[in-house]
């Protein structure tokens, strides 16, 4: 779905939303009030200039709207790939903007993201991962790496990743997968402003997607062996 | 009288922690008598390790409390999976209710195991959570960067979270991979085989003189425990502000201005007000750091 309609189905009350670059910034209404609504668009490979627009972006809505909630719209093919790149330290422009967004939390502003086409890796991490919920769209992509590749850096056979893709969310490409891992909250079958509206009600800070991807099945151990070290009697 | 050297980047995981931390006083949490392999390594039938690559318990650093966690870059490239990255949250936030001194974060990891790919990446988005929570409540993070892994991928990320990092001149700090770059891009874009470039893009002299490190360290155990009690001995946890995160905005935003041209470390360090740039890789730590402290800030 291309921005506009989706902008318009998200926000029947009203938006005011520019793109420039890749880089979505602007405001919307909801029944849960005003809300900035930033991202990215067209499948971004997310590089320096886009992190600090998004990243002075959420700065200013801290400083200018004080707990006015978030909305990332989420569509990146991961970060940027490029010699020049790192060498201004891209993952350190990548870690400054999820400051800026764990900043906003610890602010009280609540946020969600919700991935309209692509989440890839890195450009995930930094921003719609970030959010206190994640959400997708039926149609999205999300992953690390599709199974051919992740076949060929591994060195284990394709048709074995995808018999295994099917019974283990744990490497599996998609959004069920994380879903049922814990990182994505739910899944829309499409835009909808009265999900939206629930979604931003429900949101808070705390991280519960261990504790999600137990109860969901698709991570049996990571919140397990998280509580043992977090608790374990000083030796 | 020399005193024999350490070197960190060759190292286990385990030997650096024994060196770092005043002698006999590590604990180790969650040992490998007590844990159990990854079961997602074991379904592609590769060989598993008891601590899934990677150590984390308390000891003394200076003769002050610290939680430490270290990732062994010999298995499986250090990159994280579900039970790796669990543990690591879980000491993250045995930290919050803790307060020791310091968490020392020995980073030595390519970032996401693909083996494990989705666990993985959602793992460490939790850590770079747990990072941010353990120094809002007022516990520093300091990360130590040496390895022969560096701090790639998500943990690059990770590593840019925490306190501050100190870094060894064999130490490499980045996002993607060289050799991933290469792949997408072509040879012209990052020859990974040229290891010298490799260096002055994402080694650590290159970003301890951009400013994207605390300090740059001898490969030698010895010398990163003296640098980390140093710079324990300094910090204050200051907790996030906006204030804080708005002095990083500008100069994030004026750095991509001057040097977004730029592709090879040479060039930046002329830029920075280095005499002789093409001389940097060759110098000795001390001889950088004073470089380093000369410059125009």
């Amino acid at each position: 779905m291309s921005l506009t309609p989706l902008l318009d189905t998200l926000f029947p009350q009203g938006h005011r939303v520019q793109v420039a670059g890749q880089v979505i910034t602007g405001e919307a209404t909801t029944a849960e009030g005003a809300v900035a609504v930033l991202g990215t668009t067209d499948a971004a490979a997310i590089d320096h200039r886009m992190a600090l627009a998004l990243a002075g972006f959420v700065l200013d809505t801290v400083e200018r709207y004080p707990g006015r909630p978030l909305v990332f719209l989420v569509d990146t093919s991961g970060q940027a790939l490029s010699r020049s790149q790192e060498l201004l330290c891209l993952n350190g422009s990548l870690a400054h903007l999820a400051q800026c967004v764990d900043l906003a939390r610890r602010q009280g502003h609540r946020s969600l993201s919700l991935v309209t086409a692509n989440a890839v890796s890195g450009g995930f991490l930094s921003f719609g991962l970030m959010a206190d919920r994640a959400y997708a769209l039926a149609e999205a992509q999300v992953r690390v790496m599709d199974l051919r590749a992740m076949a060929r850096v591994t060195k284990i056979d394709h048709e074995r990743l995808l018999r295994l893709a099917e019974v283990s969310p744990i490497f599996a490409p998609g959004a069920e997968s994380y879903r049922r891992m814990g990182a994505i909250e739910a899944i829309w079958a499409e835009p909808d402003a009265g999900l939206l509206s629930a979604a931003l009600a429900e949101a808070d800070a705390s991280d519960r997607r261990m504790a999600e991807g137990r109860s969901r099945g698709g991570r049996q151990l990571a919140e397990v062996v998280a509580h043992t070290v977090e608790m374990a009697v000083a030796a | 009288m020399s005193i024999p050297r350490h070197s960190y980047f060759e190292a286990t995981a385990r030997r650096r922690l024994a060196g770092l931390l005043d002698a006999g006083s590590f604990r180790e949490i969650l040992p490998p008598a007590e844990s159990t392999p990854s079961p997602h390594l074991a379904s592609l039938d590769l060989p598993g390790a008891f601590d899934d690559g990677v150590i984390v318990g308390s000891g003394r650093l200076a003769g002050k409390p610290v939680l430490v966690i270290s990732q062994e870059g010999q298995f499986m490239g250090g990159a994280v999976g579900e039970i790796h990255g669990a543990k690591i949250v879980g000491l993250l936030r045995r930290a919050v209710a803790e307060k020791p001194a310091a968490v020392l974060f020995l980073i030595d990891s390519g970032g996401v195991r693909l083996h494990e790919a989705n666990a993985g990446l959602i793992a460490i988005s939790e850590i770079m959570r747990a990072v941010l929570a353990t120094r809002a409540a007022g516990v520093p993070v300091l990360a130590l960067v040496g390895g022969s892994c560096g701090a790639f991928g998500g943990m690059g990320i990770v590593a840019k979270l925490c306190s501050a990092i100190l870094i060894s001149e064999e130490g490499r700090l980045a996002l993607s991979g060289p050799e991933v770059i290469e792949t997408v891009a072509g040879v012209e874009e990052f020859d990974a085989k040229d290891r010298a470039l490799v260096w002055r893009v994402t080694g650590g002299k290159h970003r301890y003189l951009m400013g994207d490190c605390a300090a740059l360290v001898e490969d030698d155990i010895a010398s990163f425990a003296a640098a980390a009690g140093a710079w324990l001995a300094g910090q204050q946890e200051a907790g996030p502000s906006l204030a804080a995160l708005r002095a990083t905005q500008t100069q994030l935003e004026n750095r991509v201005a001057a040097y977004a041209a730029y592709r090879d470390g040479l060039q930046v360090w002329a830029a920075l007000g280095v005499q002789n740039p093409e001389s940097v890789p060759l110098l000795d730590r001390d001889s950088l750091v004073a470089i380093k402290e000369g410059l125009p800030t």
